[in-house]
């Protein structure tokens, strides 16, 4: 089958440089951080099992704060960082 | 209702790793693209500068001696320091390069502050352990900052800073009232919990 559609990809999007994909990768790997955490003691996950438990053990689950951090940073920090840095790297080009 | 000190320990560490993470990013992408939108340039010296007001009533509620009142007081002070020499640099108020030496004071008194306040020693139990090690990660990350001041483009002393509050954070969720360290602990610390 043949077909006369192209897609035009621009270069600035299709690549992503290094440093890019490092700032990406930072809060996705805290968020790792904290779910291997929850896996290796799950007794710091309260909500899990919430029967019983003092209110601040069920308001500070530290795993759920490491990977709540990695959630911030890529939204708030890394996401319009990445963008700056393409934008950047699309002019340089 | 007053919460444990390893909750507030926990807390602060979350603002600690965002701090970490941010700095690293900085680090990363460099100077001109991290200039590109003004707010990033207010943001870690705002978070410390928060952290910093944070820690008085930390010192407020948990003063159970006189060393832990004047230690907690001091991180404070180096906080609030240290994030409003930077906020006055980012924002052009100070102009002096020597404003940049706040950080790496900073970073030194409070490191001090944990070795001085830490009066039992390194196996005692977990928290006493934690406090000497981020004394000295303290003492020992102020070069990073120190050397900023004297070339505020390195790449390699912005990582190094960044690394060092990152494993800050990691030892203060590490911490816990009452555990073994190693298989250490005192009988005198009291019975351990989760």
């Amino acid at each position: 089958m043949e077909t006369q559609l192209e897609t035009h990809v621009p270069a600035g999007v299709a690549y992503r440089s290094l440093r890019a994909r490092a700032i990406g990768l930072l809060g996705p790997l805290t968020v790792v951080a904290g779910l291997i955490w929850a896996v290796i003691q799950p007794y710091r996950l309260t909500l899990l099992h919430p029967h019983h438990q003092g209110f601040w053990w069920l308001v500070v689950e530290p795993p759920l704060l490491v990977a709540a951090a990695g959630v911030f940073f890529s939204l708030a920090v890394a996401r319009p960082l990445i963008a700056d840095l393409e934008e950047e790297h699309g002019a340089a080009r | 209702m007053e919460p444990r000190a390893e909750f507030v320990h926990w807390l602060f560490a979350s603002g600690v790793l965002v701090l970490g993470l941010i700095m690293v990013a900085q680090a990363i992408a460099g100077q001109e693209v991290w200039r590109k939108r003004r707010w990033r340039v207010y943001l870690w010296p705002s978070i410390a500068f928060g952290l910093g007001i944070l820690m008085w009533p930390v010192m407020t509620f948990y003063t159970n001696s006189a060393i832990h009142m004047v230690a907690h007081s001091t991180w404070a002070q180096s906080l609030m320091v240290m994030g409003a020499a930077e906020l006055g640099l980012a924002k052009g108020r100070l102009t002096s390069r020597w404003w940049r030496l706040a950080a790496p004071i900073g970073l030194a008194v409070s490191g001090v502050a944990f070795l001085v306040h830490e009066q039992n020693p390194w196996f005692f139990a977990r928290s006493a352990f934690l406090h000497h090690l981020m004394g000295w990660t303290l003492v020992a990350s102020a070069i990073f900052p120190l050397g900023l001041v004297f070339r505020p483009r390195s790449s390699f002393f912005r990582y190094g800073f960044g690394v060092c509050v990152i494993a800050l954070s990691i030892m203060l969720f590490c911490d816990r009232d009452v555990a073994a360290v190693f298989g250490h602990l005192s009988p005198l610390a009291g019975p351990p919990h989760r």
